[in-house]
């Protein structure tokens, strides 16, 4: 276990360091910073001094560990387009994404689930047909145009819900949250279900095949014959052993909801960092998107590590071997 | 004569195997089928069979702009889908798109797979250093989503090219930055069937025989790993046509002046307020089927061709 872990953990670094080795030559090599930073009536001598200033100057190796070093505490210098640090920006931001996704990835875990464990039992009814159909254009449609006809349907034509922002946003400290008024609430309705539509129709195909799986099983049969209510075959013994790839995959899908909040962001103009980092790649803003980068890496390997432990506590045979290996 | 009959037994051939037998007893697949070759056919004929060309600035007019379909109120049959903000016909523009959008799509998927499968017969047969740096890279880069890749990648190549350029090269950019996005799957896929192909007496024969290692991926080891290779390329122009859709909306992708299928809902985007839904509606209608025909063509294939594959 412990040897699992400690590799684990190696292997995570590694994966940092060459993300952050990309971000560093983006910084470096795309542009020139100094010129980036500076005007345009900035003389000849100060451009050098700025470069020396910057450490531009240094070995290679050295500059790049000074980015580690800068990085892992925080710093990824100030943004060409905003001229503020950037790590600023992104505290400012975070908060609106990270809410987005979690609301998101509950939405897409319970509805998937339900629908997943309905379509399973009632395998030939019509709602799982209905649910088989609907999952189908889930993922054929490209989720911004999902965005949009809600927007169209439930904010212009009917006009139930908010099209764009986030309502009205509470300061908790350095926390700003949608969650604590009415119109923060309603706002995340409409981006919440765009952006983990996608995530529901895989979790509840999932959760149906392998509820189709386990179903088929003996002790399942026995189970039955033991008389035990549906109640308890359904969920007591049949949800329960699906359980262990859904938790894998919505863990997973965590970190691709992350970053397809670029997608959903921009449609309904939500304040958060994949706006921050889609505005940034149009005015080629190093920095940001490098930080970004960084930032979302570190998010994916922290829910892939995480997953791993959870899979180990999760299913006890993976622990029995496991245990004779180390 | 000798032709026909060899014709002839292709054909029976064809219609004979087991992939036709699968294909003509799934109505849903053929559908698919029908639809996406309608698009293709359109979109190669689309300077004949589109009303007008929604390319030709000069043949725009600001004054027909913002006319609605022709069977609401104050549209003509001149432009039967209505018109944008430029004066576009609605339905030109959907013909053009989509040229632009399957054209990328196929240009993107194509360049991924070269480079996908060349890195994965690269690293099936080198093995060692050279197996374990790119099989490592591809992993780093399968955890990051395709859509991520692909703006970093549009992101610094607007950072290397100065606007004009940019504006100039933006379809190649495109291609670019979703080929990238796609190799690992490819090399992962062809790797494995690499390692097991080198395994076997035909490689070993041709090795003794003197063959160039070159020769020998290209000519022996390549056709036997194509199966997969295909599945996956079917698969991956729907991913493609969605992503080249999803960065135009995002305004990084095919430039306004000559609108895909994405860059026709972003303009519509802004319209969709004041009521003039069809600038939207109708791309999205035609992105959509055609990305569900492609998907459901792709879903079958995989059956189809790789019955171990699920």
């Amino acid at each position: 276990m412990l040897a699992f872990i400690i590799r684990r953990i190696l292997q995570s670094i590694v994966v940092m360091l060459m993300v952050a080795l990309l971000s560093f030559t983006l910084f470096r090599y795309v542009g020139d910073p100094v010129v980036s930073m500076v005007g345009r009536d900035t003389t000849f001598e100060e451009r050098a001094a700025l470069r020396e200033t910057l450490g531009l100057n240094d070995p290679i190796v050295v500059q790049f560990g000074r980015f580690v070093k800068n990085a892992s505490m925080g710093d990824f210098g100030i943004s060409y387009e905003q001229r503020r640090p950037v790590i600023d920006l992104i505290a400012e931001r975070a908060p609106a994404t990270l809410e987005l996704s979690f609301v998101s990835g509950l939405f897409a875990l319970v509805v998937g689930v339900f629908m997943g464990v309905y379509s399973g039992l009632h395998k030939d009814g019509f709602l799982s047909k209905l649910f088989q159909s609907v999952s189908l254009v889930g993922i054929s449609l490209p989720p911004f145009l999902i965005g949009i006809l809600l927007i169209y349907l439930f904010a212009v034509i009917l006009g139930w819900l908010p099209s764009m922002g986030r309502g009205e946003v509470r300061q908790l400290g350095f926390w700003s949250t949608g969650f604590l008024s009415f119109s923060g609430l309603i706002s995340l309705i409409l981006p919440a279900i765009t952006l983990g539509l996608f995530q529901m129709t895989l979790i509840m195909r999932l959760v149906r095949s392998e509820m189709l799986e386990v179903m088929r099983t003996d002790y399942i049969k026995f189970a039955r014959a033991r008389g035990l209510t549906n109640r308890a075959v359904n969920f007591g013994h049949a949800l329960k052993n699906t359980l262990v790839p859904v938790i894998t995959v919505t863990g997973l899908q965590l970190g691709q909801i992350i970053a397809y909040s670029i997608i959903t962001e921009t449609v309904f103009q939500w304040p958060g960092m994949g706006y921050l980092f889609l505005q940034a790649v149009q005015r080629v803003d190093l920095p940001v998107m490098g930080a970004y980068l960084v930032l979302v890496a570190l998010i994916f390997v922290v829910i892939n590590l995480i997953v791993d432990f959870l899979y180990y506590v999760v299913d006890p045979r993976l622990r029995m071997e496991g245990g004779a290996v180390s | 004569m000798d032709i026909f009959r060899y014709i002839a037994k292709r054909y029976t051939l064809i219609i004979d195997s087991d992939i036709f037998y699968s294909f003509r007893r799934s109505p849903v697949t053929v559908v698919a089928a029908v639809i996406t070759v309608t698009y293709i056919l359109g979109t190669i004929f689309a300077p004949w069979i589109a009303p007008h060309n929604s390319y030709d600035l000069t043949s725009l007019s600001l004054l027909d702009a913002f006319l609605p379909p022709a069977w609401i109120e104050g549209g003509t049959t001149n432009f039967l889908l209505g018109t944008d903000d430029q004066g576009r016909g609605i339905l030109s523009t959907i013909i053009w798109g989509s040229r632009l959008s399957l054209g990328v799509g196929f240009a993107a998927v194509i360049f991924s797979g070269i480079l996908g499968t060349a890195l994965g017969l690269i690293s099936g047969s080198a093995g060692g250093r050279v197996d374990a740096f790119i099989m490592r890279v591809a992993e780093v880069q399968l955890t990051f989503p395709a859509i991520l890749i692909a703006l970093l990648v549009d992101g610094v190549s607007r950072g290397l090219m100065n606007v004009y350029e940019a504006e100039a090269m933006a379809i190649y950019v495109v291609i670019f930055s979703i080929g990238v996005s796609f190799w690992p799957q490819y090399a992962r896929t062809v790797r494995a069937s690499t390692v097991v192909e080198m395994e076997k007496s035909y490689v070993e024969a041709a090795q003794v025989a003197g063959r160039h290692p070159a020769v020998i991926m290209v000519r022996h080891v390549l056709p036997n790993v194509m199966g997969p290779v295909l599945v996956i390329t079917t698969i991956n122009l729907a991913l493609a046509i969605i992503l080249e859709a999803t960065l135009s909306f995002l305004g990084v992708g095919i430039p306004p002046t000559e609108p895909s299928l994405g860059t026709m809902i972003r303009i519509g985007n802004d319209y969709l307020f004041s009521g003039e839904w069809w600038i939207t509606v109708f791309p999205g209608a035609a992105l959509a089927v055609l990305v569900l025909a492609v998907n459901l063509l792709g879903d079958w294939m995989r059956d189809a061709f790789n019955p171990k594959l699920r």
